[in-house]
């Protein structure tokens, strides 16, 4: 993995398609926590510790976590609303770790935002207009036309009326704001737009419109997304690639239907059986569920090696001493994990469970712990089969480790 | 003024003559209104259900829809006072074990609250005080109702944080709020809620401030006492899911009113009203496929003091010119049965319903 030079990259208009649009390495946000009269740091908030991700122009990469897991503030690092602590962000090969201000200001119009509470995002002393037409004065731009036509074209985009214009905040309802924070961030035609939790506060028929508006306002306008979300089935509805987060951390990185239909790590495994499902038949199929025991640890101080061994119902010795890397383990499909599930293990000679496993198991139905370990094992012969097969099986991720 | 001036006390009508009915809980024509500056705010406009003991109600719509108004009402939480001079107008009739909440005694209702009907509320980071610790908390709310000193109830305290799940009860009693983490101070309240044995449980959004690992603990905690316990239980949620996992019977409801409800199979599976196939329309599923497109309900939830006339639904529903002479826009349609213990309110007959339903929308979810 080379990074192209600072100074070779030169600011391109339109990046193809399947692109790489953005590019983080080892992105780290430690916020210090300050004590007594010297305010010396004592320990830190690990809410993003080390992740590595691409967005390519084109596709919509979603973010899923549970609260806490640092996906907010990943979102607003790659904006750079945020000093990342380590690391690297780019944006169309250029580097924008550690741009100033002033630097950052033509970056501003190709990276927007859409903020989570459609409430607090808007301004309730100005008007609809004032609001939508700040980034073309920021900016100094002057569309064809005048602002004000351009403004009331961009309501009408987003599906508001234009004659709206000169209305408040407050006049209108939680959805039609969320549409308003949607042209703001549109207004100028920006490549990449990092939206965090951009449905969670609307009702759910309202939430269905804002999804589609997104869906076609994709299509158009070719925008690329960020959509942070803790809602697994929204994510799924609309993103292409999708990374599940815990603690600070990318667990699994992986095509949608991939990443739903066979999930490696444990983690994502679970996440995906606590959603609720809108079928009453399936009330008493408890079997499929896999219960979490306790709650998420603090990020002040993770666990060691794997952050997840203390609640996985996997974890063996390496889980507490090594952490394992994000490995693409299948076309598409990268998974930080010892033992994944629906793959061969990673670390087949460390075969003891941890007491805290056997304790964790007891969450997970006995089906689910036959089928994993059924599958795990024709995979494993798969790929065992397949390493016979190909003369260099180095290719083979598992085949590497044995 | 003259309505201020005859709303000195939460109106409640008194109970007529009808019979005190058979079912547990039995809701009849409630409607809870609030006079403001613009006009009536008609939360809940003429809500009549029945529960079971042993079963779960699930109530479901957007917010502004009466969901938590409705429970506040059965709780008898309205005549308080908390909205200062305008306090809210309650009528008819809810009746809990052969006794009429609404027209009896205000300190008849204060024994039964928290002893017979407890609640779960959505925040509990709120609903929680701050000032005392988890174990006071608790304590005091055994104590009001059971005679025994603090110790004991100290104890019961502890054996409730226990059964709900809290690792160290022992030492968890002495915490305070701050000290629990989202999912422990929801356990946390259910513990308080059920250290009584309440034989009504309202749990109003109980997991939506949650995460879903943690939600899919709550609702097994829920489920499970009410197992043990054998409580009649109200849920009240806008998420499908969640109703899906609880309820026996879903009640969905628009702009203050019932306009479904019935069993939660016929309800998810055949539903007969176009607001119902709305929700599930709009809602992402990950037991399907994936969709192409949601199919969300066009414009968004009426204003509660100027309801659209007719069906309140008729501004939003594709299918309001379907019904002859403008009826949709006239006149308000009245719950009608339309399978076994499921009624739907709609002009539309049963079988253009049903036609709708298995040929347009059925096919696309």
């Amino acid at each position: 993995m080379t990074t192209p030079a600072k100074s070779g990259a030169t600011l391109t208009k339109d990046a193809a398609p399947g692109e790489i649009l953005l590019k983080v390495t080892g992105l780290q946000k430690h916020f210090p926590i300050k004590k007594g009269l010297l305010q010396r740091q004592v320990g830190a908030v690990r809410a993003v510790d080390g992740i590595d991700f691409e967005v390519r122009a084109g596709e919509t990469l979603g973010v899923v976590g549970e609260s806490g897991c640092g996906k907010s503030t990943m979102g607003r690092l790659i904006t750079r609303l945020l000093e990342p602590t380590a690391g690297k962000v780019e944006f169309e090969g250029k580097d924008i770790t550690h741009l100033g201000v002033g630097q950052m200001r033509p970056l501003r119009r190709d990276v927007q935002m859409i903020f989570q509470d459609p409430y607090s995002s808007l301004n309730p002393r100005h008007t609809i207009g004032t609001i939508v037409s700040a980034p073309f004065k920021l900016q100094g731009v002057e569309p064809e036309g005048g602002v004000k036509k351009e403004v009331q074209r961009l309501l009408s985009v987003v599906g508001l009326n234009p004659e709206h214009y000169n209305r408040y905040p407050h006049e209108f309802s939680g959805g039609q704001r969320q549409r308003i924070g949607i042209a703001r961030a549109l207004a100028l035609n920006p490549k990449l737009v990092v939206a965090d939790e951009p449905v969670s506060a609307l009702d759910v028929s309202i939430q269905a419109q804002v999804v589609n508006l997104l869906d076609d306002l994709q299509a158009e306008l070719g925008l690329t997304y960020v959509i942070i979300a803790h809602d697994l089935s929204v994510v799924r509805h609309v993103s292409d690639r999708i990374a599940v987060m815990y603690l600070g951390k990318i667990m699994e990185l992986a095509d949608r239907d991939q990443l739903y239909k066979s999930p490696m790590h444990p983690y994502t495994k679970a996440l995906l059986s606590a959603v609720p499902v809108p079928d009453p038949s399936r009330k008493s199929a408890k079997s499929e569920r896999i219960l979490l025991k306790g709650d998420v640890p603090s990020p002040i101080s993770p666990p060691s090696g794997c952050r997840f061994h203390t609640r996985c119902w996997k974890a063996t010795q390496i889980c507490t001493t090594t952490e394992p890397p994000l490995k693409e383990l299948r076309p598409g499909q990268r998974v930080a994990c010892h033992h994944p599930e629906n793959f061969a293990d990673q670390a087949p000679q460390d075969v003891v469970l941890l007491s805290a496993a056997k304790e964790a198991a007891e969450g997970v139905a006995d089906a689910v712990l036959a089928e994993s370990a059924a599958t795990s094992a024709a995979v494993a012969a798969e790929v065992e089969a397949t390493a016979a097969a190909s003369a260099d099986g180095a290719k083979d991720g598992a085949a590497e480790q044995k | 003024m003259t309505e201020l001036s005859k709303s000195r006390a939460a109106v409640a009508e008194p109970a007529g003559t009808s019979p005190a009915p058979s079912a547990f809980l039995e809701v009849r024509d409630l409607k809870v209104h609030f006079p403001t500056d613009d006009g009536m705010v008609k939360s809940v406009d003429g809500l009549t259900f029945k529960l079971e003991k042993g079963k779960t109600l699930g109530i479901v719509g957007e917010s502004g829809s009466g969901k938590s108004v409705t429970s506040l009402g059965i709780m008898g939480l309205h005549t308080a006072g908390q909205y200062g001079k305008r306090k809210a107008r309650i009528s008819g009739e809810i009746w809990l074990d052969g006794t009429e909440l609404l027209s009896a005694d205000p300190d008849h209702v204060r024994k039964l609250r928290g002893r017979q009907m407890a609640m779960i509320f959505q925040d509990p980071l709120s609903a929680l005080h701050p000032y005392y610790t988890i174990g006071q908390q608790i304590v005091e709310a055994y104590r009001i109702h059971h005679p025994v000193d603090k110790k004991t109830a100290r104890r019961r305290a502890v054996e409730m944080l226990d059964r709900v799940g809290i690792p160290q009860p022992d030492k968890r009693v002495d915490n305070y709020p701050h000290e629990f983490s989202g999912g422990m101070r929801q356990r946390a309240m259910i513990a308080m809620s059920l250290v009584n044995n309440p034989e009504l449980l309202i749990a109003d959004e109980p997991t939506t401030a949650l995460d879903v690992t943690v939600q899919a603990q709550i609702l097994d905690l829920i489920r499970d006492l009410q197992k043990e316990f054998g409580s009649a239980v109200i849920v009240i949620t806008h998420d499908l899911g969640v109703v899906a996992e609880l309820a026996d019977d879903l009640l969905v409801m628009y702009g203050g009113r019932c306009v479904e409800r019935g069993p939660s199979e016929k309800v998810f599976y055949q539903p007969r009203h176009p607001y119902t196939w709305g929700l599930l329309g709009s809602m992402p599923r990950l037991d399907r496929d994936q969709q192409e497109r949601l199919i969300p309900v066009k414009g968004s939830p009426p204003s509660l003091i100027n309801l659209p006339s007719g069906c309140a639904f008729n501004p939003r529903c594709p299918y309001a010119d379907v019904p002859k002479d403008d009826i949709t826009r006239t006149v308000r349609p009245e719950l009608s049965e339309v399978g076994s213990n499921h009624w739907a309110a709609c002009h539309m007959s049963q079988e253009q319903r049903e036609r709708i339903w298995t040929e347009e929308i059925a096919p696309k979810l």
